[in-house]
């Protein structure tokens, strides 16, 4: 081993082990817990249904609440407008992978 | 340093009233925003027009900037006037993660900075996360391995000036790790000015363009000429895939666009993506005798009319 990969810092797939909840997706994001829950019941944010009290999101929360927090910023969007402007960007995004999959 | 033409950048006429600048910032927010915009220079516009946005839409530093006239003449540096700044009060600092230009910093960024005030913290005793982007070569996710990585970091220096530090790092990539993804260093993040426990580092992944492969999500794709014969007749064809090259079974009657997958050779994901090759059939070059030979005799024997389904 080269002392190059000893000295690699050790970095963890975060989508692939983390449930989240709303204290950690705020932190995380730099935002009040009252903004993600508002996400939450705007329909941007969908929790997980596990057995517990509390909420939780999969990892792939975090990236969603960042890139809605970023349209609510920059586009002056309301969260309403940020809750349409992400449903037609997964419907644009099913679209391209079904005519991949077509071609 | 560079004058900015802030006018020119929003596309409005000096006299534009706000209610004109602010739908001009957000035609070309909508049209630029890297999350959005199909534009190869997305990111820079947005930035740019981000700027010119905050300037404009603010009485105060609008009134500044106007007296500053049009801005020096062609290859002329630009300098704030001494007096700069005097009489006026700016408020609201920009809540950007990224740098504003020089010509910005200079005239609004230290007093922006202090009248704004920083962010909240909602978590004390604990340093604020950070978050970076790199852009990897696939070769990374498909095989894992360390990697050099610089990421911009925004720091404020000794005059209360936002700018941004390079910081580089040696990180052991995961394999497997897809586009849209985060690597997660635990700690590398700001440390809490009063000590505690420093936040973390996300790194989100997204990847260079390879020469072979394109990445959707956890599956690679492969555009593999084949002859026209290997098409027709069915062929075995060496094809590249990331775990080698391996011998590909082309089914007679293929055409082009056929699509061949290779179940679980994509990003070594869990589950694992595919490999998909797209077949192209690629045209001998009819260029000395025996070839042209070769196609006068596969027209003689084949009634074949490729435009049959126009109607000719």
């Amino acid at each position: 081993m080269s002392s190059t990969q000893d000295q690699a810092l050790c970095g963890a797939i975060f989508e692939e082990s983390a449930l989240l909840t709303v204290k950690d997706l705020s932190r995380m994001c730099a935002v009040d817990e009252r903004h993600i829950v508002a996400l939450v019941e705007e329909g941007v944010l969908a929790a997980v249904e596990i057995d517990t009290a509390e909420r939780h999101f999969s990892g792939a929360a975090l990236r969603r609440t960042r890139l809605a927090l970023r349209l609510e910023r920059d586009l002056e969007l309301n969260l309403a407008g940020v809750a349409l402007a992400l449903e037609l960007m997964d419907e644009l995004e099913r679209l391209r992978r079904e005519l991949r999959a077509r071609s | 340093m560079e004058f900015k033409d802030y006018y020119k950048v929003m596309g409005v006429a000096r006299d534009a009233t706000e209610a004109q600048i602010k739908q001009a910032y957000r035609k070309l927010a909508r049209k630029y925003h890297p999350d959005v915009s199909k534009e190869k220079d997305a990111e820079a516009r947005f930035k740019e027009v981000g700027e010119a946005y905050e300037v404009l839409k603010s009485p105060e530093k609008r009134a500044a900037y106007d007296q500053l006239g049009q801005g020096p003449r062609p290859g002329e540096e630009f300098r704030p006037p001494p007096d700069w700044g005097a009489g006026f009060e700016f408020s609201g600092g920009g809540s950007r993660d990224s740098a504003y230009s020089d010509f910005f910093e200079s005239l609004f960024g230290a007093q922006a900075r202090a009248a704004g005030g920083r962010r909240g913290a909602f978590h004390p005793g604990r340093g604020e996360d950070h978050h970076a982007k790199v852009l990897l070569d696939l070769d990374a996710t498909l095989h894992g391995g360390a990697r050099q990585l610089t990421l911009r970091v925004p720091e404020i220096d000794a005059e209360g000036r936002l700018t941004s530090k390079e910081r580089v790092l040696n990180v052991q990539v995961p394999k497997g790790i897809m586009p849209g993804q985060h690597i997660r260093l635990a700690g590398q993040g700001a440390q809490p000015p009063g000590g505690g426990e420093s936040g973390d580092l996300f790194i989100e992944v997204d990847f260079q363009p390879h020469p072979l492969y394109r990445v959707d999500g956890r599956d690679l794709y492969l555009d593999l000429p084949v002859a026209p014969w290997e098409a027709a007749l069915g062929a075995t064809a060496k094809t590249p895939t990331p775990t080698g090259t391996v011998d590909l079974k082309i089914p007679a009657a293929a055409h082009a666009g056929t699509k061949l997958r290779l179940k679980g050779r994509g990003i070594p994901a869990s589950p694992p993506g595919d490999f998909y090759v797209i077949l192209q059939i690629a045209l001998p070059a009819a260029n000395d005798a025996k070839a042209k030979a070769a196609y006068a005799a596969l027209a003689a024997a084949l009634p074949f009319n490729p435009r049959a389904s126009l109607g000719v």
